[in-house]
Protein backbone atom coordinates (compact mmCIF):
# COMPACT_ATOMS: atom_id res chain seq x y z
CA UNK A 1 0.00 0.00 0.00
CA UNK A 2 2.78 2.36 0.99
CA UNK A 3 4.62 1.55 -2.20
CA UNK A 4 1.57 2.39 -4.30
CA UNK A 5 1.19 5.72 -2.51
CA UNK A 6 4.84 6.48 -3.20
CA UNK A 7 4.43 5.54 -6.84
CA UNK A 8 1.38 7.76 -7.17
CA UNK A 9 3.20 10.63 -5.47
CA UNK A 10 6.13 10.18 -7.82
CA UNK A 11 3.90 10.26 -10.87
CA UNK A 12 2.27 13.47 -9.69
CA UNK A 13 5.71 14.95 -9.02
CA UNK A 14 6.87 14.13 -12.52
CA UNK A 15 3.71 15.60 -13.96
CA UNK A 16 4.36 18.90 -12.28
CA UNK A 17 8.12 19.05 -12.71
CA UNK A 18 8.36 17.55 -16.17
CA UNK A 19 11.65 16.87 -17.85
CA UNK A 20 13.70 13.73 -18.30
CA UNK A 21 11.71 11.67 -15.82
CA UNK A 22 8.85 11.51 -18.31
CA UNK A 23 10.89 9.23 -20.50
CA UNK A 24 11.61 7.02 -17.51
CA UNK A 25 7.93 6.76 -16.63
CA UNK A 26 6.96 6.05 -20.25
CA UNK A 27 9.48 3.25 -20.19
CA UNK A 28 8.15 1.99 -16.84
CA UNK A 29 4.53 2.01 -18.01
CA UNK A 30 5.36 0.07 -21.16
CA UNK A 31 7.27 -2.48 -19.12
CA UNK A 32 4.31 -2.78 -16.73
CA UNK A 33 2.38 -4.13 -19.70
CA UNK A 34 5.19 -6.41 -20.89
CA UNK A 35 5.92 -7.87 -17.45
CA UNK A 36 2.24 -8.27 -16.54
CA UNK A 37 1.85 -10.43 -19.63
CA UNK A 38 4.99 -12.40 -18.87
CA UNK A 39 3.66 -12.98 -15.36
CA UNK A 40 0.56 -14.67 -16.75
CA UNK A 41 2.73 -17.27 -18.47
CA UNK A 42 5.52 -17.55 -15.90
CA UNK A 43 3.77 -16.56 -12.69
CA UNK A 44 0.24 -17.90 -13.01
CA UNK A 45 0.98 -20.94 -15.20
CA UNK A 46 4.44 -21.56 -13.80
CA UNK A 47 6.22 -21.86 -17.17
CA UNK A 48 9.46 -20.31 -18.41
CA UNK A 49 10.11 -17.99 -21.32
CA UNK A 50 13.29 -16.14 -22.21
CA UNK A 51 11.92 -15.18 -25.58
CA UNK A 52 8.96 -12.86 -25.18
CA UNK A 53 11.05 -10.00 -26.48
CA UNK A 54 10.55 -11.66 -29.89
CA UNK A 55 6.83 -10.90 -29.81
CA UNK A 56 7.49 -7.33 -28.75
CA UNK A 57 9.96 -7.08 -31.65
CA UNK A 58 7.54 -8.49 -34.24
CA UNK A 59 4.75 -6.15 -33.26
CA UNK A 60 7.05 -3.20 -32.65
CA UNK A 61 8.88 -3.42 -35.94
CA UNK A 62 5.63 -3.99 -37.85
CA UNK A 63 4.25 -0.83 -36.27
CA UNK A 64 7.44 1.08 -37.00
CA UNK A 65 7.82 0.04 -40.64
CA UNK A 66 4.17 0.43 -41.58
CA UNK A 67 3.73 3.84 -39.99
CA UNK A 68 7.11 5.40 -40.74
CA UNK A 69 7.74 4.00 -44.24
CA UNK A 70 4.24 3.35 -45.56
CA UNK A 71 2.16 5.95 -43.78
CA UNK A 72 -0.23 3.53 -42.11
CA UNK A 73 -2.44 4.54 -39.19
CA UNK A 74 -0.80 3.57 -35.88
CA UNK A 75 -3.80 1.50 -34.74
CA UNK A 76 -4.06 -0.56 -37.92
CA UNK A 77 -0.31 -1.07 -38.00
CA UNK A 78 -0.35 -2.22 -34.37
CA UNK A 79 -3.27 -4.54 -35.09
CA UNK A 80 -1.32 -6.20 -37.87
CA UNK A 81 1.78 -6.33 -35.67
CA UNK A 82 -0.17 -8.02 -32.89
CA UNK A 83 -1.65 -10.48 -35.33
CA UNK A 84 1.86 -11.31 -36.51
CA UNK A 85 3.12 -11.73 -32.97
CA UNK A 86 0.20 -14.02 -32.09
CA UNK A 87 0.66 -16.11 -35.21
CA UNK A 88 4.33 -16.52 -34.40
CA UNK A 89 3.46 -17.45 -30.82
CA UNK A 90 1.00 -20.06 -32.07
CA UNK A 91 3.47 -21.63 -34.51
CA UNK A 92 6.33 -21.57 -32.03
CA UNK A 93 4.29 -22.44 -28.95
CA UNK A 94 2.60 -25.52 -30.27
CA UNK A 95 5.71 -27.74 -30.45
CA UNK A 96 7.89 -26.09 -27.79
CA UNK A 97 5.31 -26.05 -25.00
CA UNK A 98 5.49 -29.84 -24.91
CA UNK A 99 9.05 -29.43 -23.67
CA UNK A 100 9.68 -29.34 -19.97
CA UNK A 101 11.76 -27.15 -17.70
CA UNK A 102 15.20 -26.36 -19.03
CA UNK A 103 14.38 -27.49 -22.55
CA UNK A 104 11.46 -25.08 -22.77
CA UNK A 105 13.67 -22.33 -21.37
CA UNK A 106 16.35 -22.94 -24.02
CA UNK A 107 13.80 -23.11 -26.82
CA UNK A 108 12.30 -19.77 -25.84
CA UNK A 109 15.76 -18.25 -25.54
CA UNK A 110 16.39 -19.36 -29.10
CA UNK A 111 13.20 -17.62 -30.25
CA UNK A 112 14.32 -14.37 -28.69
CA UNK A 113 17.81 -14.58 -30.19
CA UNK A 114 16.41 -15.38 -33.63
CA UNK A 115 14.14 -12.34 -33.44
CA UNK A 116 17.10 -10.15 -32.60
CA UNK A 117 19.13 -11.55 -35.50
CA UNK A 118 16.28 -11.02 -37.94
CA UNK A 119 16.02 -7.42 -36.79
CA UNK A 120 19.72 -6.98 -37.43
CA UNK A 121 20.06 -8.89 -40.68
CA UNK A 122 16.86 -8.00 -42.53
CA UNK A 123 18.30 -4.59 -43.31
CA UNK A 124 16.02 -3.81 -46.22
CA UNK A 125 13.03 -3.69 -43.88
CA UNK A 126 14.42 -3.05 -40.42
CA UNK A 127 17.43 -0.95 -41.44
CA UNK A 128 19.58 -3.16 -39.21
CA UNK A 129 21.56 -1.51 -36.43
CA UNK A 130 20.72 1.95 -37.69
CA UNK A 131 17.13 1.43 -36.75
CA UNK A 132 14.02 3.24 -37.88
CA UNK A 133 13.38 6.80 -36.83
CA UNK A 134 10.64 9.30 -37.47
CA UNK A 135 7.93 7.00 -36.22
CA UNK A 136 4.75 9.02 -35.83
CA UNK A 137 3.13 9.31 -32.40
CA UNK A 138 0.06 7.42 -31.27
CA UNK A 139 -3.28 8.71 -32.37
CA UNK A 140 -6.43 8.19 -34.37
CA UNK A 141 -6.71 10.15 -37.60
CA UNK A 142 -5.85 13.76 -36.97
CA UNK A 143 -5.99 13.44 -33.22
CA UNK A 144 -2.50 12.53 -32.03
CA UNK A 145 -0.86 12.45 -28.64
CA UNK A 146 2.42 14.32 -28.82
CA UNK A 147 3.07 15.90 -25.45
CA UNK A 148 5.03 14.03 -22.80
CA UNK A 149 2.16 14.40 -20.36
CA UNK A 150 -0.34 13.17 -22.88
CA UNK A 151 1.72 10.13 -23.70
CA UNK A 152 2.19 9.38 -20.00
CA UNK A 153 -1.54 9.58 -19.30
CA UNK A 154 -2.29 7.27 -22.22
CA UNK A 155 0.39 4.78 -21.25
CA UNK A 156 -0.69 4.77 -17.60
CA UNK A 157 -4.30 4.15 -18.61
CA UNK A 158 -3.24 1.27 -20.86
CA UNK A 159 -0.97 -0.12 -18.13
CA UNK A 160 -3.84 0.06 -15.63
CA UNK A 161 -6.13 -1.74 -18.08
CA UNK A 162 -3.47 -4.39 -18.60
CA UNK A 163 -3.18 -5.03 -14.87
CA UNK A 164 -6.96 -5.06 -14.38
CA UNK A 165 -7.32 -7.58 -17.19
CA UNK A 166 -4.63 -9.77 -15.62
CA UNK A 167 -6.44 -9.56 -12.27
CA UNK A 168 -9.65 -10.60 -13.99
CA UNK A 169 -7.89 -13.53 -15.62
CA UNK A 170 -6.50 -14.67 -12.27
CA UNK A 171 -9.94 -14.67 -10.69
CA UNK A 172 -11.54 -16.50 -13.60
CA UNK A 173 -11.88 -20.22 -14.26
CA UNK A 174 -9.09 -19.86 -16.82
CA UNK A 175 -6.77 -18.32 -14.24
CA UNK A 176 -7.47 -21.10 -11.77
CA UNK A 177 -6.63 -23.64 -14.44
CA UNK A 178 -3.31 -21.84 -15.05
CA UNK A 179 -2.40 -21.94 -11.36
CA UNK A 180 -3.42 -25.60 -11.18
CA UNK A 181 -1.03 -26.35 -14.03
CA UNK A 182 1.72 -24.54 -12.15
CA UNK A 183 0.94 -26.62 -9.08
CA UNK A 184 0.91 -30.06 -10.64
CA UNK A 185 0.32 -30.87 -14.30
CA UNK A 186 -0.80 -34.42 -13.56
CA UNK A 187 -3.22 -33.34 -10.83
CA UNK A 188 -4.57 -30.69 -13.20
CA UNK A 189 -5.06 -33.26 -15.96
CA UNK A 190 -6.80 -35.57 -13.53
CA UNK A 191 -9.26 -32.74 -12.85
CA UNK A 192 -10.09 -32.55 -16.53
CA UNK A 193 -7.90 -29.59 -17.43
CA UNK A 194 -6.41 -29.82 -20.93
CA UNK A 195 -2.90 -28.84 -19.88
CA UNK A 196 -1.38 -28.54 -23.36
CA UNK A 197 -4.19 -26.34 -24.59
CA UNK A 198 -4.16 -24.04 -21.57
CA UNK A 199 -0.39 -23.64 -21.66
CA UNK A 200 -0.76 -22.47 -25.24
CA UNK A 201 -3.53 -20.05 -24.25
CA UNK A 202 -1.33 -18.59 -21.50
CA UNK A 203 1.50 -18.28 -24.01
CA UNK A 204 -0.74 -16.47 -26.52
CA UNK A 205 -2.13 -14.07 -23.92
CA UNK A 206 1.35 -13.15 -22.75
CA UNK A 207 2.50 -12.77 -26.37
CA UNK A 208 -0.39 -10.33 -26.91
CA UNK A 209 0.78 -8.26 -23.94
CA UNK A 210 4.37 -8.36 -25.20
CA UNK A 211 3.31 -7.27 -28.68
CA UNK A 212 1.26 -4.41 -27.27
CA UNK A 213 4.23 -3.22 -25.26
CA UNK A 214 6.43 -3.52 -28.34
CA UNK A 215 4.19 -1.36 -30.49
CA UNK A 216 3.60 1.21 -27.76
CA UNK A 217 7.35 1.61 -27.35
CA UNK A 218 8.02 2.61 -30.95
CA UNK A 219 5.31 5.26 -30.90
CA UNK A 220 6.19 6.63 -27.48
CA UNK A 221 9.88 6.96 -28.30
CA UNK A 222 9.68 7.61 -32.05
CA UNK A 223 12.63 5.35 -32.76
CA UNK A 224 13.39 1.64 -32.81
CA UNK A 225 16.49 -0.52 -33.21
CA UNK A 226 17.35 -4.17 -32.54
CA UNK A 227 18.83 -3.28 -29.14
CA UNK A 228 15.40 -2.21 -27.89
CA UNK A 229 14.20 -5.82 -27.99
CA UNK A 230 17.50 -7.51 -27.27
CA UNK A 231 18.71 -9.59 -24.35
CA UNK A 232 18.67 -6.51 -22.14
CA UNK A 233 14.88 -6.51 -22.37
CA UNK A 234 14.78 -10.11 -21.16
CA UNK A 235 17.06 -9.44 -18.19
CA UNK A 236 15.19 -6.29 -17.27
CA UNK A 237 11.80 -7.97 -17.49
CA UNK A 238 12.93 -10.87 -15.32
CA UNK A 239 14.35 -8.48 -12.74
CA UNK A 240 11.10 -6.54 -12.63
CA UNK A 241 9.08 -9.74 -12.42
CA UNK A 242 10.99 -11.20 -9.49
CA UNK A 243 11.52 -7.94 -7.59
CA UNK A 244 7.82 -7.17 -7.93
CA UNK A 245 6.66 -10.67 -7.06
CA UNK A 246 6.17 -13.43 -9.60
CA UNK A 247 2.71 -14.99 -9.52
CA UNK A 248 1.05 -12.04 -7.82
CA UNK A 249 -1.31 -9.65 -9.59
CA UNK A 250 0.31 -6.39 -8.54
CA UNK A 251 3.87 -7.67 -8.61
CA UNK A 252 4.71 -6.98 -12.27
CA UNK A 253 3.50 -3.38 -12.08
CA UNK A 254 5.27 -2.77 -8.79
CA UNK A 255 8.45 -4.35 -10.07
CA UNK A 256 8.40 -2.42 -13.33
CA UNK A 257 7.96 0.90 -11.56
CA UNK A 258 10.57 0.23 -8.89
CA UNK A 259 13.23 -1.19 -11.19
CA UNK A 260 12.73 1.52 -13.80
CA UNK A 261 12.91 4.30 -11.22
CA UNK A 262 15.66 2.85 -9.04
CA UNK A 263 18.55 4.06 -11.22
CA UNK A 264 17.14 7.59 -11.04
CA UNK A 265 17.21 7.67 -7.26
CA UNK A 266 20.91 6.83 -7.14
CA UNK A 267 22.03 8.99 -10.03
CA UNK A 268 23.89 11.29 -7.69
CA UNK A 269 26.27 8.49 -6.81
CA UNK A 270 27.73 8.78 -10.36
CA UNK A 271 30.58 6.26 -10.44
CA UNK A 272 29.01 4.00 -7.85
CA UNK A 273 25.60 3.84 -9.55
CA UNK A 274 25.88 0.32 -10.91
CA UNK A 275 27.24 -0.97 -7.63
CA UNK A 276 24.43 0.66 -5.70
CA UNK A 277 21.83 -0.58 -8.17
CA UNK A 278 23.00 -4.18 -7.82
CA UNK A 279 23.27 -3.87 -4.05
CA UNK A 280 19.76 -2.42 -3.76
CA UNK A 281 18.30 -5.24 -5.83
CA UNK A 282 19.99 -7.82 -3.64
CA UNK A 283 18.75 -6.11 -0.47
CA UNK A 284 15.18 -6.02 -1.80
CA UNK A 285 15.28 -9.69 -2.68
CA UNK A 286 16.71 -10.69 0.70
CA UNK A 287 13.98 -8.89 2.62
CA UNK A 288 11.22 -9.75 0.21
CA UNK A 289 12.10 -13.13 -1.33
CA UNK A 290 8.66 -13.42 -2.83
CA UNK A 291 8.93 -9.97 -4.31
CA UNK A 292 7.63 -6.63 -3.07
CA UNK A 293 3.98 -7.53 -3.68
CA UNK A 294 4.22 -10.50 -1.36
CA UNK A 295 5.26 -8.38 1.64
CA UNK A 296 1.69 -7.68 2.69
CA UNK A 297 0.70 -11.27 1.94
CA UNK A 298 3.39 -12.63 4.27
CA UNK A 299 1.89 -10.91 7.28
CA UNK A 300 -1.64 -11.93 6.25
CA UNK A 301 -0.65 -15.55 5.82
CA UNK A 302 1.04 -15.63 9.21
CA UNK A 303 -2.01 -14.14 10.87
CA UNK A 304 -4.48 -16.56 9.38
CA UNK A 305 -2.23 -19.52 10.19
CA UNK A 306 -2.03 -18.29 13.78
CA UNK A 307 -5.80 -17.90 13.96
CA UNK A 308 -6.33 -21.38 12.59
CA UNK A 309 -3.94 -22.98 15.06
CA UNK B 1 -26.46 -55.77 -0.08
CA UNK B 2 -28.93 -57.85 -2.05
CA UNK B 3 -27.47 -61.26 -2.86
CA UNK B 4 -29.67 -61.87 -5.85
CA UNK B 5 -29.05 -58.57 -7.61
CA UNK B 6 -26.98 -58.86 -10.77
CA UNK B 7 -23.41 -58.00 -10.00
CA UNK B 8 -22.27 -55.52 -12.55
CA UNK B 9 -18.64 -54.84 -13.39
CA UNK B 10 -18.01 -51.10 -13.61
CA UNK B 11 -14.31 -51.37 -14.30
CA UNK B 12 -12.69 -54.02 -16.48
CA UNK B 13 -8.95 -53.98 -17.06
CA UNK B 14 -7.51 -56.32 -19.68
CA UNK B 15 -3.80 -56.92 -20.16
CA UNK B 16 -2.88 -53.39 -19.10
CA UNK B 17 0.85 -52.77 -19.23
CA UNK B 18 3.11 -49.72 -19.06
CA UNK B 19 6.76 -48.94 -19.53
CA UNK B 20 9.06 -46.20 -18.31
CA UNK B 21 11.56 -46.16 -21.17
CA UNK B 22 12.96 -49.67 -21.35
CA UNK B 23 11.72 -50.68 -17.90
CA UNK B 24 8.48 -52.61 -17.80
CA UNK B 25 6.80 -50.95 -14.82
CA UNK B 26 3.50 -52.73 -15.23
CA UNK B 27 3.34 -56.21 -16.70
CA UNK B 28 0.04 -57.15 -18.30
CA UNK B 29 -2.51 -56.74 -15.53
CA UNK B 30 -6.09 -58.01 -15.43
CA UNK B 31 -8.50 -56.80 -12.80
CA UNK B 32 -12.09 -55.74 -12.32
CA UNK B 33 -14.24 -53.77 -9.91
CA UNK B 34 -17.92 -54.49 -9.31
CA UNK B 35 -20.50 -51.78 -8.77
CA UNK B 36 -20.48 -50.53 -5.20
CA UNK B 37 -17.28 -52.39 -4.29
CA UNK B 38 -14.29 -51.09 -2.42
CA UNK B 39 -11.27 -52.84 -3.87
CA UNK B 40 -7.90 -52.52 -2.18
CA UNK B 41 -4.62 -52.86 -4.00
CA UNK B 42 -1.81 -53.78 -1.68
CA UNK B 43 1.85 -54.31 -2.23
CA UNK B 44 5.30 -53.29 -1.15
CA UNK B 45 7.08 -50.17 -2.33
CA UNK B 46 7.82 -50.37 -6.03
CA UNK B 47 5.26 -53.07 -6.71
CA UNK B 48 3.61 -50.93 -9.36
CA UNK B 49 0.50 -49.80 -7.49
CA UNK B 50 0.91 -46.12 -8.30
CA UNK B 51 1.86 -46.97 -11.86
CA UNK B 52 -1.38 -48.90 -12.17
CA UNK B 53 -3.38 -45.88 -10.97
CA UNK B 54 -1.57 -43.58 -13.39
CA UNK B 55 -2.10 -46.08 -16.18
CA UNK B 56 -5.84 -46.21 -15.50
CA UNK B 57 -6.03 -42.44 -15.71
CA UNK B 58 -4.01 -42.27 -18.91
CA UNK B 59 -1.21 -40.27 -17.34
CA UNK B 60 1.39 -42.62 -18.83
CA UNK B 61 1.59 -44.50 -22.15
CA UNK B 62 0.00 -47.92 -21.92
CA UNK B 63 -0.94 -51.03 -23.84
CA UNK B 64 -4.06 -53.00 -23.14
CA UNK B 65 -7.65 -52.14 -22.50
CA UNK B 66 -9.62 -50.37 -19.81
CA UNK B 67 -13.41 -50.32 -19.89
CA UNK B 68 -15.36 -48.15 -17.49
CA UNK B 69 -19.14 -48.52 -17.24
CA UNK B 70 -19.21 -50.25 -20.57
CA UNK B 71 -17.14 -47.69 -22.48
CA UNK B 72 -13.50 -47.85 -23.46
CA UNK B 73 -11.35 -45.39 -21.59
CA UNK B 74 -9.23 -43.65 -24.25
CA UNK B 75 -5.53 -44.22 -23.79
CA UNK B 76 -3.26 -41.32 -22.86
CA UNK B 77 -6.20 -38.96 -22.47
CA UNK B 78 -6.58 -38.07 -18.83
CA UNK B 79 -9.11 -35.34 -19.55
CA UNK B 80 -11.40 -37.91 -21.17
CA UNK B 81 -10.96 -40.31 -18.26
CA UNK B 82 -11.86 -37.53 -15.85
CA UNK B 83 -14.88 -36.60 -17.95
CA UNK B 84 -16.06 -40.22 -17.73
CA UNK B 85 -16.12 -39.94 -13.96
CA UNK B 86 -12.83 -41.56 -13.02
CA UNK B 87 -11.32 -39.39 -10.33
CA UNK B 88 -7.86 -39.86 -8.87
CA UNK B 89 -6.62 -38.63 -5.52
CA UNK B 90 -2.91 -38.80 -6.35
CA UNK B 91 -0.02 -39.98 -4.24
CA UNK B 92 1.23 -37.08 -2.16
CA UNK B 93 -2.19 -35.46 -2.38
CA UNK B 94 -1.42 -33.12 -5.30
CA UNK B 95 -3.23 -30.16 -3.80
CA UNK B 96 -2.41 -26.69 -5.05
CA UNK B 97 -0.44 -25.08 -2.22
CA UNK B 98 -0.57 -21.39 -3.20
CA UNK B 99 -4.33 -21.49 -3.65
CA UNK B 100 -6.92 -21.34 -0.89
CA UNK B 101 -9.01 -24.31 0.25
CA UNK B 102 -11.99 -22.76 -1.52
CA UNK B 103 -10.08 -22.39 -4.80
CA UNK B 104 -8.82 -25.97 -4.61
CA UNK B 105 -12.39 -27.19 -4.15
CA UNK B 106 -13.59 -25.02 -7.02
CA UNK B 107 -10.99 -26.63 -9.24
CA UNK B 108 -12.35 -30.03 -8.33
CA UNK B 109 -15.57 -29.05 -10.07
CA UNK B 110 -13.65 -27.75 -13.07
CA UNK B 111 -15.60 -29.80 -15.59
CA UNK B 112 -18.85 -28.51 -14.15
CA UNK B 113 -18.75 -25.30 -16.11
CA UNK B 114 -21.29 -22.81 -14.87
CA UNK B 115 -24.02 -24.84 -13.16
CA UNK B 116 -24.15 -22.91 -9.90
CA UNK B 117 -26.89 -24.95 -8.25
CA UNK B 118 -25.05 -28.23 -8.79
CA UNK B 119 -21.78 -26.65 -7.64
CA UNK B 120 -23.38 -25.43 -4.41
CA UNK B 121 -24.90 -28.85 -3.80
CA UNK B 122 -21.55 -30.58 -4.19
CA UNK B 123 -19.73 -28.02 -2.05
CA UNK B 124 -22.23 -28.38 0.77
CA UNK B 125 -21.88 -32.15 0.61
CA UNK B 126 -18.08 -31.99 0.81
CA UNK B 127 -18.11 -29.47 3.65
CA UNK B 128 -20.56 -31.58 5.64
CA UNK B 129 -18.27 -34.61 5.18
CA UNK B 130 -15.21 -32.57 6.18
CA UNK B 131 -16.24 -29.85 8.64
CA UNK B 132 -12.61 -28.89 9.19
CA UNK B 133 -12.42 -27.67 5.61
CA UNK B 134 -15.44 -25.47 6.15
CA UNK B 135 -13.57 -23.62 8.90
CA UNK B 136 -10.58 -23.04 6.66
CA UNK B 137 -12.07 -22.04 3.32
CA UNK B 138 -9.93 -18.92 2.95
CA UNK B 139 -6.77 -20.48 4.23
CA UNK B 140 -3.91 -21.12 1.86
CA UNK B 141 -3.79 -24.86 1.22
CA UNK B 142 -0.04 -25.10 1.71
CA UNK B 143 -0.43 -24.08 5.35
CA UNK B 144 -2.83 -26.91 6.24
CA UNK B 145 -1.72 -29.89 8.26
CA UNK B 146 -1.06 -33.20 6.49
CA UNK B 147 -4.39 -34.65 7.51
CA UNK B 148 -6.28 -31.54 6.43
CA UNK B 149 -4.47 -31.59 3.10
CA UNK B 150 -5.55 -35.17 2.56
CA UNK B 151 -9.13 -34.24 3.41
CA UNK B 152 -8.84 -31.39 0.91
CA UNK B 153 -7.52 -33.77 -1.74
CA UNK B 154 -10.46 -36.13 -1.18
CA UNK B 155 -12.90 -33.23 -0.96
CA UNK B 156 -11.59 -31.81 -4.20
CA UNK B 157 -12.01 -35.19 -5.86
CA UNK B 158 -15.59 -35.39 -4.60
CA UNK B 159 -16.32 -31.99 -6.12
CA UNK B 160 -15.90 -33.71 -9.48
CA UNK B 161 -18.88 -35.98 -8.60
CA UNK B 162 -16.90 -39.13 -9.34
CA UNK B 163 -18.44 -42.34 -10.63
CA UNK B 164 -15.38 -44.12 -9.24
CA UNK B 165 -12.77 -42.87 -6.82
CA UNK B 166 -9.14 -43.93 -7.01
CA UNK B 167 -6.96 -43.16 -4.00
CA UNK B 168 -3.20 -43.60 -4.06
CA UNK B 169 -1.85 -44.14 -0.53
CA UNK B 170 -4.03 -41.64 1.33
CA UNK B 171 -2.54 -42.71 4.66
CA UNK B 172 1.01 -41.76 3.73
CA UNK B 173 2.62 -39.63 6.42
CA UNK B 174 -0.51 -39.26 8.50
CA UNK B 175 -1.22 -40.04 12.14
CA UNK B 176 -3.39 -43.14 12.77
CA UNK B 177 -6.27 -41.12 14.21
CA UNK B 178 -6.43 -38.93 11.09
CA UNK B 179 -6.20 -41.95 8.83
CA UNK B 180 -9.13 -43.55 10.65
CA UNK B 181 -11.18 -40.41 10.14
CA UNK B 182 -10.49 -40.34 6.42
CA UNK B 183 -11.03 -44.05 5.91
CA UNK B 184 -14.33 -43.97 7.76
CA UNK B 185 -15.44 -41.19 5.40
CA UNK B 186 -14.46 -43.42 2.50
CA UNK B 187 -16.54 -46.15 4.11
CA UNK B 188 -19.51 -43.82 4.20
CA UNK B 189 -19.08 -42.94 0.52
CA UNK B 190 -18.71 -46.57 -0.45
CA UNK B 191 -21.78 -47.40 1.62
CA UNK B 192 -23.71 -44.96 -0.56
CA UNK B 193 -22.67 -46.93 -3.61
CA UNK B 194 -19.52 -45.21 -4.84
CA UNK B 195 -17.02 -47.78 -6.16
CA UNK B 196 -13.56 -47.14 -4.79
CA UNK B 197 -10.07 -48.41 -5.54
CA UNK B 198 -7.81 -47.90 -2.57
CA UNK B 199 -4.07 -48.31 -3.01
CA UNK B 200 -2.23 -48.82 0.24
CA UNK B 201 1.02 -50.02 1.70
CA UNK B 202 -0.48 -50.35 5.18
CA UNK B 203 -2.50 -53.52 4.77
CA UNK B 204 -4.59 -53.60 7.97
CA UNK B 205 -6.36 -50.34 7.14
CA UNK B 206 -7.39 -51.41 3.68
CA UNK B 207 -8.42 -54.89 4.81
CA UNK B 208 -10.94 -53.39 7.21
CA UNK B 209 -12.88 -51.68 4.44
CA UNK B 210 -12.29 -53.73 1.30
CA UNK B 211 -14.65 -56.21 -0.36
CA UNK B 212 -11.78 -57.67 -2.34
CA UNK B 213 -8.05 -57.28 -2.33
CA UNK B 214 -5.46 -57.49 -5.07
CA UNK B 215 -1.87 -57.91 -4.04
CA UNK B 216 0.74 -56.56 -6.42
CA UNK B 217 4.36 -57.51 -6.68
CA UNK B 218 7.01 -56.38 -9.16
CA UNK B 219 4.56 -54.95 -11.66
CA UNK B 220 1.98 -57.69 -11.76
CA UNK B 221 -0.92 -58.94 -9.69
CA UNK B 222 0.32 -61.72 -7.46
CA UNK B 223 -2.95 -62.63 -5.87
CA UNK B 224 -6.61 -61.78 -5.49
CA UNK B 225 -7.91 -62.44 -2.01
CA UNK B 226 -11.04 -62.20 0.08
CA UNK B 227 -10.04 -60.04 3.07
CA UNK B 228 -12.25 -62.08 5.39
CA UNK B 229 -10.02 -65.08 4.84
CA UNK B 230 -6.91 -63.29 6.07
CA UNK B 231 -6.63 -64.08 9.73
CA UNK B 232 -3.01 -63.24 10.37
CA UNK B 233 -0.23 -61.01 9.15
CA UNK B 234 1.81 -64.04 8.20
CA UNK B 235 -0.73 -65.07 5.62
CA UNK B 236 -0.63 -61.64 4.01
CA UNK B 237 3.15 -61.53 4.16
CA UNK B 238 3.20 -64.68 2.06
CA UNK B 239 1.57 -62.79 -0.79
CA UNK B 240 3.85 -59.79 -0.40
CA UNK B 241 7.02 -61.83 -0.46
CA UNK B 242 6.21 -64.01 -3.25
Amino acid sequence: MILWALAAALIVYVFIRGGYLFAVLHFAAIYVIFVTGLNIFMGYAGQVSFGHNAFAAISGYTSAVLTADYGWEPLSAAALGLAGALLCALIVGYPTLRLRGHYLAMATLAIGLIAYEVAVQWGSVTKGYMGISGIPPLGIGRFTVTSDRGILVLLLILAALAVLAAAGIRRSRLGRAFVAIAGSEDAARALGIDVARYKLIAFLISAFYAGTAGSLFVHAVGFVSPEVYGLHMVVLAFTMLYVGGIGTVAGPALGALVVALLPETIRKLSDYQDLAYGALLIVILIFAPGGLASLSKLTWRRTSAKEAA
Amino acid sequence: MSGTATIHRVLEVERLSARYGSVEALRPVDLFVNDGELVAILGANGAGKSTLMRALMGLIPTQGRVRFRGHDVPRRNTVAAAAMGLVLVPEGRGIFGPMTVAENLELGAYLLNGNKAEFDRRLERVLSLFPRLKERLDQVAGSLSGGEQQMLAVGRALMADPKMLLLDEPSLGLAPRVVDEILSTLGVLNGEGLPIILVEQKAPLALKLANRVYVMSIGHIAAEIDPRTITSHDELARFYLG
